[in-house]
Parts: structure tokens; C-alpha cells; sequence
């Protein structure tokens, strides 16, 4: 059971507040096929990914960004069980998707990374702490399913 | 993984580009690791002061980032540059390497808060595959 303290709940909540999902989901997912490329391999279908401004140009991976962006949302308003909200989600990507566990925590790192960029300074060590923890829940949560 | 010369250049680049807030970058980055990383403190129990903002974790972080740079200066030959440094890590301070990594995500981060316009995608792999490239040479002479 995943115990959240208040200051973390609130620092969680205060991130997402300040989302624009139209904006850093977008950014977010474009990093990651930049930064990992080899994480392009589960976007065969999206369309022209052949250098860093065709990704971040590409319509499809920007709606894709934003869907993941939602998925977080989903687990922001359940924080108490994120690990059944996603069973789902969890068997999606593992037998649909086939995505590595792996991924996920490049993912979560470019997210970091891009509200950071966002947030600035406000983006303080205990807002990173508290935010790094809740997408550690959610990378557990999402690759729990997989056998 | 190694860096392409083009890689070489965006990398000694940036670095050039936020030289001047060098010392910020290494104690923000350097009290990140202990907050986020907890068990990071665990190396620096010998220390009084363990707060983020306080002296030694400051003093600690401009240390570490004065390392970086020293990093990006040689660049070309980083086992044999970082040689020093690397029986340094080996021998003395024997840090598991699984930390470099961590720092290493904690210095992107706060490049990416500092300089939110410049630190673009294709800088960040650039520095990524850098950073990662010091921690394969600091752990050159581990085992």
C-alpha cells in the first residue's frame, strides 16, 4: 500500500494543475523518441519519425501525447490504488503493445525533465521527490501485469 | 554508445553557454540527489550539515560540477582524461556506480529548469549520452 504524505499529495496536485496536457504531453512523448530512440520502435505507425523535427512535428505522436498525459490523470485521481486502476492499462501494454517495462522510466524521465522546464524554479527538490514517487507507483503499477 | 563529432560540438557548446552559472547548477543539482535519493546521503554521513541548501551539499555540488566541466575538456579521450578521478571513485570513495546515473538525472533536470528554452531534445541526448559516457569512465578503474 502506497502511503502519500500530505505535502506530497499537494505537490502532485499543484503539478498537474499547472498542466497543459495539449502542451507537455506532446513535449514529453517527442523527447523520448528523440532522447531513447530506440523507443521509436513501437510507433511504426505514426508516420514520419526520421529525425528530432519530424518527430516533433508529427500530429499523431502529438495526439499520442496527450492520451498518455490523460492516463496519468486517470492514476492522479486515484492515488489511493493506482496498481488496480491500471490492471487494465497494465495488460494493454504488455500483451497488445508488448512495450518493454522498461520504457516507462524513460518516459517518466522525460516527463520530469519537461515540467521542469516548465516549472522552473518552482519545480522545487520535495516537488521532485513527491513527483518522481508518483510515476515510480505508476511504472510499478503499469508492468505489474506482465508475465 | 559513443558521441558523433557533431555531438561533440553541441555538448562543449551548452556547457559553454551556462559556464557562468556553473557553481548553481552543481549544488542545486548535488541537493536534488540527496532529497530525491535519500540513500544517496548514505556517502556523506561524515558530513554535520546534511540540509540541502546548507554548506557542505553547496560546496559538494560545485565540487562534483567543476568534475563535469573538467569532463567536457577532455572530451576526446574521457577513460584517459577522467583517470585520476576514475581511482579516485574506485579506491576511496568506492560509490556504486548506479549513482552516476542518478546524478546524472539530476543534472539534467536542473538544466532543464535553468534553461528551459535551450535544454531542446536534441541537446538533451547530446548531454545524456555525455553524462553517461563520464560515468562509464569513472567506473573505468572499479573492477
Amino acid at each position: 500500500m502506497v502511503v502519500w504524505t500530505d505535502e506530497e499529495r499537494a505537490a502532485i496536485s499543484d503539478i498537474f494543475s499547472k498542466l497543459d496536457y495539449d502542451d507537455v504531453g506532446p513535449k514529453c512523448l517527442s523527447r523520448c523518441l528523440i532522447v531513447y530512440p530506440w523507443t521509436q520502435r513501437y510507433f511504426g505507425a505514426f508516420g514520419n519519425l526520421y529525425n528530432a523535427e519530424a518527430i516533433m512535428n508529427n500530429p499523431l505522436i502529438a495526439k499520442h501525447g496527450t492520451t498518455v498525459l490523460r492516463g496519468l490523470e486517470r492514476a492522479l485521481k486515484n492515488m489511493d490504488d493506482i496498481k488496480n486502476t491500471y490492471a487494465e492499462l497494465s495488460i494493454l501494454h504488455s500483451e497488445k503493445l508488448r512495450v518493454d517495462p522498461d520504457n516507462f522510466k524513460l518516459l517518466s524521465d522525460c516527463l520530469t525533465i519537461v515540467i521542469a522546464a516548465k516549472m522552473g524554479t518552482a519545480f522545487t527538490p520535495e516537488y521532485q521527490a513527491s513527483f518522481q514517487k508518483f510515476l515510480s507507483v505508476v511504472v510499478s503499477a503499469l508492468g505489474r501485469q506482465y508475465h | 554508445m559513443s558521441l558523433s563529432a557533431k555531438e561533440k560540438v553541441i555538448v562543449k557548446d551548452f556547457f559553454a553557454k551556462v559556464s557562468s552559472r556553473s557553481d548553481e547548477i552543481g549544488a542545486e543539482a548535488l541537493a536534488r540527489l540527496i532529497v530525491v535519493y535519500p540513500q544517496t546521503k548514505s556517502y556523506f554521513a561524515h558530513w554535520k550539515d546534511l540540509s540541502p541548501n546548507g554548506g557542505p551539499v553547496r560546496k559538494h555540488g560545485i565540487t562534483v560540477m567543476g568534475g563535469v566541466y573538467e569532463a567536457v575538456s577532455k572530451i576526446d579521450d574521457l577513460a584517459g582524461g577522467l583517470l585520476t578521478l576514475s581511482e579516485l571513485h574506485a579506491f576511496v570513495l568506492r560509490v556504486d556506480p548506479v549513482n552516476f546515473k542518478i546524478l546524472s538525472h539530476c543534472i539534467m533536470v536542473v538544466l532543464s529548469m535553468l534553461f528551459a528554452e535551450e535544454f531542446t531534445p536534441q541537446i538533451h541526448v547530446a548531454v545524456d549520452k555525455f553524462l553517461a559516457l563520464v560515468a562509464l569512465a569513472l567506473a573505468e578503474k572499479y573492477r
